[in-house]
């Protein structure tokens, strides 16, 4: 099982490296978005110092949202995913490997570019810290609904606007407390308690969202 | 001996009734030709077979057992279907490569490479499948036929689509050949081709 798992991790990260753009576009609208704020509301540091969390952590949802809906489209139209059907392997397994393979290809070079990003915003090296935290604790939960909401649609024939109004509204929770979080480091105080609630929103979607995301495959393929 | 058993399986789409109540069995050293107009339910049939779709009523049992998609039975199935299965990015080697491991199978390189060469696409083995004609591309799905040698059953949607004569006449003698060793086909086509083996014929009926 983990061989297949570790197969299909090798073919999407091969697939991205055939397909360089589809990473790099996701990439380039986060540093655009998250540019565009300074010029909006000014250079002014302590302003971009309390947005700077809320901007990061929303560019960040917005531009995982442009990529996700790739994440199974493809291989249900050609027919791949018929084929991870009937390898003997729970579907379950198949989508965490695929899931996995989107979160570190979107995720890991968007956490290589945020110094850069909290430099743009003026934010203290206690906020970077706990940005990087929220972002490795709470984008994982954002792929893993975001895969729900693209097995659901992956049948439809123009799913793209619907798909961010369907998951954006789950994403809320994870906001709060993300930016929660970075206000508490940006003011000395403990933030363990935020990080906390993201960890065990996490746990908790990574031991339902695989089955969900299998079951809404198959629904899809009927 | 019973490969695969439909018993009393019912498919509705579109609120029409593609079936119902519909039993057939293949067993091992048969072909059985799915024959039928245009929407009797043909594709329906056999993604119910493979366990890509849900009947309405009745149930399907491979080797024995209740048809299990997540079980390692399936893996005893090969299904080719309208889609071809292959990543148009990928080029057809690393595409078998990876459809290999995901059933754990022990394949070579040097196998894929001797498959793709027999069914002619030599020098076309490392480029993106995009690049391929539909034939060539339906030549490279159809290649995990002569890849997997422990397959017990073949369910084949239109293979013949898009296939210049020599490879339907190749994959004729390659069906025939899995049929006398012992294995079981189910397969649609409209296309009149010659397989010299044991075979019959099931139609599907067009209901409104």
């Amino acid at each position: 099982m983990i061989s297949v798992a570790l197969s299909i991790f090798q073919r999407e990260v091969l697939i991205a490296y055939k397909q360089v753009s589809e990473i790099i576009q996701p990439l380039v609208f986060f540093i655009i978005v998250v540019s565009l704020f300074p010029l909006a509301i000014g250079p002014g540091p302590e302003i971009l110092q309390r947005v700077s969390g809320g901007v990061i952590w929303v560019a960040a949802i917005l531009s995982l949202l442009l990529g996700i809906e790739r994440l199974f489209r493809d291989d249900f139209n050609d027919g791949c995913m018929e084929q991870y059907m009937m390898c003997g392997t729970p579907l379950s397994v198949i989508v965490v490997a695929k899931v996995f393979a989107h979160w570190m290809l979107n995720i890991v070079p968007l956490l290589i570019l945020s110094p850069l990003l909290a430099l743009f915003l003026n934010m203290t090296f206690d906020m970077y810290w706990v940005l990087i935290l929220t972002l490795i604790v709470g984008t994982p939960t954002i792929s893993l609904i975001g895969a729900i909401g693209v097995a659901l649609t992956v049948s439809l024939q123009r799913s793209g606007v619907l798909l961010p109004l369907l998951l954006l509204p789950f994403f809320i929770p994870l906001l709060i407390f993300a930016t929660s979080a970075i206000e508490s480091a940006s003011l000395q105080l403990p933030y363990g308690f935020q990080l906390g609630i993201m960890l065990a929103i996490f746990l908790m979607v990574l031991a339902l969202a695989p089955f969900a995301i299998s079951y809404s495959l198959r629904v899809s393929q009927h | 001996m019973n490969v695969v058993e439909l018993k009393e399986i019912s498919c509705e789409k579109q609120n029409r009734q593609l079936f119902s109540r519909l039993n057939l069995t293949v067993s091992k050293g048969e072909l059985v030709l799915l024959r039928g107009e245009n929407g009797a339910g043909k594709t329906s049939l056999l993604r119910i077979l493979v366990g890509l779709s849900q009947p309405q009523y009745g149930r399907v049992v491979f080797c024995k057992e209740a048809l299990d998609p997540s079980d390692e039975q399936i893996k005893s199935l090969i299904y080719v279907g309208h889609r071809p299965g292959n990543n148009p990015t990928l080029s057809a080697i690393t595409n078998l490569k990876f459809w290999s491991s995901q059933r754990k199978l022990e394949v070579s390189e040097t196998a894929i490479i001797e498959t793709l060469e027999h069914l002619q696409l030599e020098g076309l083995e490392d480029a993106p499948t995009r690049y391929l004609s539909a034939g060539q591309q339906r030549r490279v799905a159809l290649a995990r036929l002569w890849l997997q040698r422990d397959a017990k059953l073949w369910v084949l949607d239109e293979p013949f689509t898009a296939l210049d004569v020599n490879t339907v006449d190749m994959l004729c003698k390659h069906i025939a050949s899995f049929v006398m060793n012992g294995g079981a086909v189910i397969m649609t086509s409209h296309q009149a081709a010659k397989i010299e083996c044991p075979q019959r014929e099931f139609t599907l009926e067009y209901s409104w």
